[in-house]
């Protein structure tokens, strides 16, 4: 059985269904046939979860064969606790979203939506097992593909502009990646034989200089994806645009790439230069945590307003890389799965509503709480745990960010809890525009006429939400399974950038000890 | 005066032998050959030619005895015909790439479906526009079957190009590979005119081009005294008293062959000429002429320059960001698809140009490193079935006028032909550099290899220029898929004809191939680098 390629299997599994059902007849079976398919990859993601020893260190259930030998390059797949983590996140939001987006397209023209959105899975779950940054780079870029179709495809009146500028932002990203990724080659061509295997990388000598550069064209690249100030402009307009399904599948698998490639390959492999670089980034983070809440404060449209939520939330997420403490990183690790969840709830949620109502405009709902409660009740809880309650999963992440925000410096500590503050208040502004209060005239009529907007969740939402919901509680009150399977990784990489833990709880001695048993 | 009877080496140079020999057969069969059989003959005979040349490029290329080069580099290779031809591992690459992209057009030209029953080639083509004469030879179904000796002729040329080991071979080559595309360029059956002004053009510009060459071979012959490119080496090694006479000879003789890859300044002959032609003619043009030119420019500058290092690699950084930066934003403002191809292969010169400065010393490159030989090598590859399949896609999009390039037409096309819109789609993206296409790869190596020689300024603008480029191709995919054609503006809108076997076979190898050197770029990338380098 250890010789045996479930990595490989786990994404070859979505990518054959897609082609399947791609080229296979029209109608139900191919909606029937994406969710046997999605949820067959979350059977084999909790195998390799099986398989994965929690203590074990470095990648696990590795596969190494040789791609492209002139340039180094290999089909390398490997899993460790982040990768693990962003996998289970995937595999198990794809079936929840192909269940929401059952009714979303007439039978004869849904088949394209699931074929590329189980493609993207496919192509995702590449992006968190590569452990050949060559490899890496090839999905990263080939992600872009069906994300670009499902937005174009699908979704409201200026799609295709909205496709368009999210192509040209990501692809502009991603070719200042290729520029570092090049020169990665160049840096270990110049050492003898080059090998792009992130194992063989991290034991390179960059030179100073040169591992700033590298890293700054990683850096832009992954900014742009997660997405960071100033680079996120196209992210509110592409949620605003595609149908809610795939923005879950953009904001909450495809971004959190970034801050994944931010942890991997930032910090894995330029310590020194993500050390040089943490001023500017903390300050990205910041404006990001504040501004990105800000702006979806006044935010009429709720798929504007989640879309921009995201920015704060990956401003945390950025701050708890870049602070280099060990709850930092296991904050954002843990963030970045509660944040997918909790995310993942709040669009779903709005997209059910936005279809009863017609419209995605929160001026123009309104008194909902009456007509549908259980819709109202489940936003609540999905929009309480974006504003970070304590109870719900995400307070746990963002604590955990915020301590190591004060110890790394009290006033960026002290910025980025009014982000917390701010997310209070246009979680609960957009509950009370859109729920309570007076019916308006449009909705009474409806319910008197009894049509089709004032009916509540049915079986098929509910069952979308049921598992959100769970996970959102769950990890709330026991966040320990998460951090068990982050906190290995987070301590090896805290050991390879160099930087010792100076938080509350290490003695002075016993972290200068550290230091100079180093030199 | 003694006359001693010249060697031949038959055995190495007898694949471009079969191509001038069909050549040849062509022009007699032209002659001898009942008008109604013409057509079949002349195409079987071309693609037959070309295949043998083919499979013979293949064998001489396996055949050919490792020597030692200069330094560590292992080359391979003889020389010819008293040295006037260089028989190596990159030659024989490039011929058999010419050869390859050669069959596709052939294929292309040989296509009659399309217009109901007869080539894409006028029918007549010295009857005047819209003459009587000219309908009368369009009512007899007339086709120019001399398409194909004269292709045979440009392939030949194209082979001897990369392949010239001095200045006066090189200049042979240049004018006979040009000579039969100008006349290739006038031969539309559509839009005559816009054809004929096309072959003008080229062929004034050419002319004028081949003029500097020609003044660039009298001052090098001047400077070094001689016409072979190792003692041309040898002069540029140890003689510095006649900088100036090198200098200018070099830049005439760059002036002439960056004409031909379209290189900036010397672009603006491309888009309309491209635009003009016979798109097979385009296809073929596009793909082969850059390939054979880029063969001759990296003999030029590697052998014969390349002890001038410091001196002309300046010069192509410039040219290489100019062409670049001005092919893919002129790129953006088109609204024709034969034109905005036009410049995107301007876009490609310079990628390819980047490629090409990115040469260093055998013994500053890394063990396993790539060299910058390898990488254009490897890009041509890539670069070739991307521009065939594409513009061969251009041809069956049409409306009741023939085909319909422009933009306002393709809206939609890809709910209507999923199909031909999907393989334009993956070549596009090919072009754009996205990864699993083979121009992603390409792109990779060349940009490792300037990147390693230290050319970064080259390579940022090479990286902004491929987000320009992206925004152009995507921009077409859009169109093409989520589009609706503007019934408003009485736009009629371009649908997909059912080509021959001919063509859709052609489309069908240039998509593979694409996929198959994005996904598995080993096999030919191992074989750019065991062609080895340069013999001199």
């Amino acid at each position: 059985m250890n010789d045996f390629p479930i990595l490989t299997v786990l994404w070859v599994v979505p990518l054959l269904g897609a082609i399947g059902i791609a080229f296979g007849p029209r109608g139900v079976i191919a909606k029937q046939a994406a969710l046997v398919v999605s949820l067959a990859t979350l059977v084999i993601g909790v195998a390799a979860a099986v398989q994965f020893d929690r203590d074990g260190s470095g990648f696990q259930l590795e596969e190494t064969h040789t791609w492209i030998e002139a340039f180094g390059v290999h089909y390398a797949l490997g899993l460790d606790g982040l990768g693990l983590l962003l996998v289970l996140l995937t595999v198990a939001l794809v079936p929840i979203v192909v269940l929401a987006a059952w009714n979303d397209s007439p039978d004869d023209e849904c088949k394209p939506w699931f074929a590329w959105a189980l493609a993207l899975e496919a192509l995702s779950l590449v992006v968190f097992l590569a452990t050949d940054v060559f490899l890496f780079y090839v999905v990263f870029e080939a992600t872009l593909i069906p994300a670009y179709f499902l937005i174009g495809g699908f979704g409201r009146a200026k799609r295709s502009a909205a496709a368009l500028k999210f192509l040209m932002f990501q692809l502009g990203g991603g070719l200042v990646l290729l520029g570092s990724v090049i020169g990665l080659y160049v840096v270990s061509a110049d050492e003898g034989s080059p090998s792009y295997l992130f194992d063989d990388l991290q034991q390179l000598d960059i030179s100073t200089s040169a591992g700033r550069w590298l890293f700054a064209g990683f850096f832009i690249a992954f900014a742009i994806k997660a997405p960071l100030f100033p680079v996120h402009t196209w992210l509110a307009d592409t949620t605003e645009q595609a149908t809610p399904p795939t923005s879950v599948l953009l904001v909450c698998v495809l971004d959190k790439i970034g801050t994944f490639g931010m942890l991997r390959f930032c910090l894995g492999l330029f310590p020194e230069a993500s050390e040089w670089a943490t001023p500017l980034v903390v300050v990205l983070a910041l404006v990001s945590i504040v501004y990105g809440a800000f702006v979806a404060i006044g935010q009429d449209d709720i798929l504007r307003l989640i879309g921009l939520t995201s920015l704060s939330h990956f401003g945390f997420i950025t701050l708890g890389i870049f602070v280099f403490t060990n709850q930092g990183a296991n904050g954002s690790i843990l963030y970045m799965v509660n944040h997918g969840v909790a995310t993942a709830a709040l669009f779903l949620v709005a997209g059910f509503v936005i279809r009863r109502r017609g419209t995605t405009l929160i001026s123009r709902m309104g008194g909902l709480e009456k007509v549908t409660p259980v819709a109202a009740g489940l936003f609540l809880v999905a929009a309480l745990a974006t504003a970070g309650l304590p109870g719900l999963s995400q307070f746990v992440s963002e604590i955990l960010v915020l301590i190591s925000a004060f110890d790394y410096r009290w006033y960026v500590g002290a910025i980025a809890v009014t982000g917390i503050v701010l997310a209070a208040i246009y979680a609960l502004w957009a509950y009370q525009k859109m729920f309570t209060g007076p019916k308006d005239a449009a909705l009474d009529a409806e319910v008197s006429a009894g049509g089709e907007g004032v009916v509540d969740l049915g079986r098929r939402e509910l069952a979308v939400l049921a598992p959100l919901m769970l996970a959102l509680v769950l990890f709330g009150f026991y966040p320990a399974p998460l951090l068990d399977v982050a906190n290995p990784f987070s301590e090896q990489l805290l050991e390879h950038t160099g930087v010792h833990d100076d938080g509350p709880r290490v003695p002075a001695e016993a972290a200068h000890d550290g230091q100079s048993e180093d030199h | 005066m003694d006359f001693s009877k010249p060697t031949i080496e038959y055995a190495q140079l007898w694949p471009m032998l079969v191509v001038f020999g069909v050549a040849c057969l062509g022009v007699v069969v032209e002659a001898f050959v009942p008008r109604e059989r013409r057509y079949l003959t002349q195409a079987a005979l071309a693609v037959v030619g070309l295949a043998v040349a083919l499979g013979g490029s293949v064998w001489v290329g396996t055949d050919l005895k490792e020597l030692k080069g200069a330094g560590d580099a292992v080359a391979r290779g003889k020389l010819a015909a008293e040295g006037t031809l260089a028989v190596d591992g990159p030659s024989v690459f490039i011929w058999a790439l010419v050869l390859v992209f050669a069959i596709g057009g052939v294929l292309l030209f040989a296509e009659r479906r399309l217009e109901a029953g007869v080539s894409a080639f006028a029918g007549q083509a010295a009857a005047l526009p819209g003459t009587e004469a000219e309908r009368e030879a369009s009512t007899r179904g007339l086709d120019h079957t001399e398409v194909y000796p004269l292709l045979m002729f440009a392939v030949g040329g194209m082979m001897l190009f990369p392949t010239a080991n001095d200045l006066l071979t090189m200049f042979v080559a240049l004018e006979v590979l040009s000579l039969p595309l100008y006349l290739l360029c006038g031969l539309a059956r559509r839009r005559r005119l816009l054809s004929q002004e096309a072959a003008l053009k080229y062929f004034l510009l050419g002319a004028f081009s081949s003029g500097f060459f020609l003044y660039g071979v009298a001052l090098i012959y001047g400077f070094a005294g001689s016409m072979q490119f190792a003692d041309i080496n040898e002069a540029v090694r140890n003689d510095t008293s006649n900088s100036a006479l090198l200098l200018i000879g070099m830049g005439m003789l760059a002036v002439g062959l960056l004409f031909k890859v379209g290189a900036v300044p010397f672009q603006a002959w491309t888009p309309d000429v491209y635009q003009g032609a016979p798109t097979a003619v385009t296809a073929f043009m596009a793909a082969c002429t850059k390939i054979a030119a880029f063969g001759a420019l990296l003999r030029l500058f590697y052998v014969a320059f390349g002890a001038d290092r410091w001196d002309w690699q300046p010069m192509l950084w410039i040219i290489a960001i100019l062409t670049m930066l001005v092919g893919s934003v002129l790129a953006v403002v088109q609204t024709d698809m034969k034109r905005m191809l036009a410049y995107s292969s301007v876009a490609h010169t310079g990628f390819l140009l980047t490629g090409l400065l990115g040469v260093q010393a055998a013994s500053a490159l890394g063990k396993d490193e790539i060299t910058s030989l390898q990488a254009v090598l490897f890009y041509l590859a890539t670069y070739g079935p991307a521009t065939v399949g594409t513009f061969a896609i251009v041809t069956l999009v049409r409306d009741a006028g023939g085909e319909a390039p422009a933009f306002s037409k393709w809206a939609g096309l890809g709910k209507r032909s999923p199909l031909a819109a999907g393989a334009f789609a993956f070549l596009l993206l090919s072009m754009a550099g996205i990864p699993l296409t083979g121009g992603f790869v390409g792109k990779w190596a060349v940009f490792a290899v300037a990147l390693s020689a230290g050319a970064w300024p080259v390579v940022i603008a090479a990286i902004a220029a491929s987000v320009i480029s992206v925004f152009f191709y995507v921009r077409v995919i859009l169109l093409m898929f989520f589009a609706e054609p503007d019934r408003d503006a009485g736009v009629e809108s371009a649908a997909v004809t059912t080509p021959s076997l001919l063509t859709s076979a052609t489309i069908a190898v240039c998509v593979a191939a694409t996929l198959f050197l994005g996904v598995i770029p080993g096999p030919v990338l191992d074989l750019a680098g065991n062609a080895g380098s340069f013999i001199r």
